[in-house]
């Protein structure tokens, strides 16, 4: 199979490669690029682990073609800390306990930080709306709700 | 179920519809169209779907944009994403009901990808944006190799999972007609939970009121979920037709509406479940639109 040559943009990093046309973008960030942070769960968009921000939106990773993804600005999970200081999301979810086994919540903190994004004052609907395609097989999606308008106040502080 | 990473196939990408016209033409069956992929790519990977060659139709500017005419309508481009339909104010203003739709259809991270030119050609029976687009007239543009034809979204469909766009052409816009005075649509859509499901039940109502605002001089009902592909509800919209719309005209229509549907039974919904709500989202749906017709001639 042919491959192709793709510039990604990750984390305002940009990274040559050459790829094979079938790998999706979470494979590639993962395998390829070490990114292991955006989490590969049910491969069919339902679970919402995989998500990313591509071009300031949130993504499926899983349903992304790696070449489609040429040029775009992809932020993933390893790109909200500044050094040793997590995103306001981050500890948010840490002190209200929205974190439990973990495995959903860099699609948790990408889902949520796109709404903010967008809408920097959400209420508790509008959170479960942009988490609506985040599964927590925790089921502790009040926690998560309650930790993402605590760091929405906390950024507008 | 385990689901397998993607087969390999060969990527295309033109930058015209006339190229990829020229591409659906070379490889024939072993080529598919890829516009969001996110039915697409999940058919292959399940290898339901196994195409040799992949047509990416991303790159192609004509099938991109929302624009609006006075004398046309609407024009929306087969690559528009849901999301990009749920951020517009022109859809908002001039199709509501559309919006209704894409607001409701899977998730966040879903509709960035999935296009509404994707929706309608996987044509399956919940296809969320084909009951708003029958009931407000729309056509479907297709391009081939003998060039243009166009056809009404409610004459697009031939089965579950099969629509009338060929092997051979692309679906390039889809075009609503300017809406007339006093008229307004509406969508309703009933899931097992508020996102990332499928309807049980869609449907769709448009009404154009009369000069007094309350005989129903012209009516467009559309159903999802409950037949092999969307359908309109004749019969429920003759019960409307000429008549003052009361909360009991809309029940009966409802109910009409109730008898024309063959829903299967599967493990979202029972047949009998299906054709009860179909009476009541009718029955909701025509009061809504005309609720909103009467809100926008207030103003």
């Amino acid at each position: 199979m042919r491959k192709v040559e793709i510039t990604l943009r990750v984390n305002g990093e940009e990274y040559d490669l050459e790829i094979e046309p079938h790998r999706t973008l979470v494979e590639v960030l993962r395998e390829t690029l070490g990114f292991t942070g955006t989490k590969k769960s049910c491969n069919e968009g339902e679970c919402g682990a995989c998500t990313v921000i591509m071009d300031g939106k949130p993504v499926a990773s899983c349903l992304v073609l790696a070449l489609d993804a040429h040029g775009k600005e992809i932020l993933t999970i390893e790109g909200l800390a500044q050094g040793e200081n997590l995103h306001p999301l981050q500890v948010a979810f840490v002190r209200q306990g929205g974190i439990q086994c973990g495995f959903c919540t860099p699609g948790m903190i990408m889902s949520a930080k796109a709404l903010l994004e967008k809408n920097p004052k959400p209420t508790a609907m509008d959170v479960r709306k942009a988490i609506s395609g985040n599964l927590c097989r925790c089921t502790g999606y009040q926690q998560i709700v309650d930790a993402v308008i605590t760091a929405a106040q906390e950024i507008a502080k | 179920m385990f689901i397998r990473r993607l087969p390999k196939f060969e990527h295309h990408a033109p930058a015209s519809v006339a190229g990829a016209l020229g591409l659906l033409k070379k490889y024939g069956n072993k080529a598919r169209v890829f516009a969001g992929g996110t039915d697409l790519l999940l058919a292959m990977k399940k290898r339901a779907l196994t195409p040799e060659h992949l047509i990416n139709v991303k790159n192609i500017k004509a099938l991109k944009g929302i624009s609006y005419n006075d004398k046309k309508g609407l024009k929306i481009g087969a690559l528009v994403t849901c999301a990009e339909l749920e951020e517009s104010p022109l859809i908002k203003e001039k199709a509501p009901a559309l919006w209704d739709a894409v607001c409701v259809m899977a998730s966040p991270q879903v509709r960035t990808l999935a296009t509404i030119g994707g929706n309608l050609c996987s044509a399956v029976p919940s296809a969320d944006t084909a009951p708003p687009l029958i009931a407000m007239g729309a056509q479907a543009v297709l391009s081939g190799p003998k060039g243009e034809r166009t056809v009404l979204v409610e004459k697009l469909f031939k089965g579950p999972a099969e629509s009338k766009v060929a092997r051979n052409e692309i679906l390039t816009h889809i075009q609503i007609p300017k809406q007339p005075e006093r008229s307004c649509a509406a969508y309703l859509k009933l899931m097992r939970r508020a996102a990332m499901d499928l309807a049980l039940v869609g449907v769709a109502a448009y009404v154009c009121l009369d000069k007094d605002n309350r005989t129903c001089k012209e009516v467009r009902i559309a159903l999802g979920a409950v037949a092999p592909t969307p359908i309109r509800a004749p019969m429920a919209e003759q019960t409307l037709a000429g008549n003052e719309i009361t909360e009991a005209l809309a029940e009966q229509a409802g109910k009409v509406a109730g008898t024309v549907c063959s829903p299967i039974t599967d493990l979202r919904a029972s047949l009998g479940y299906r054709c009860d709500m179909v009476e009541v989202l009718t029955k909701r749906a025509v009061i809504e639109a005309c609720s909103r017709v009467k809100n926008s001639t207030k103003r």
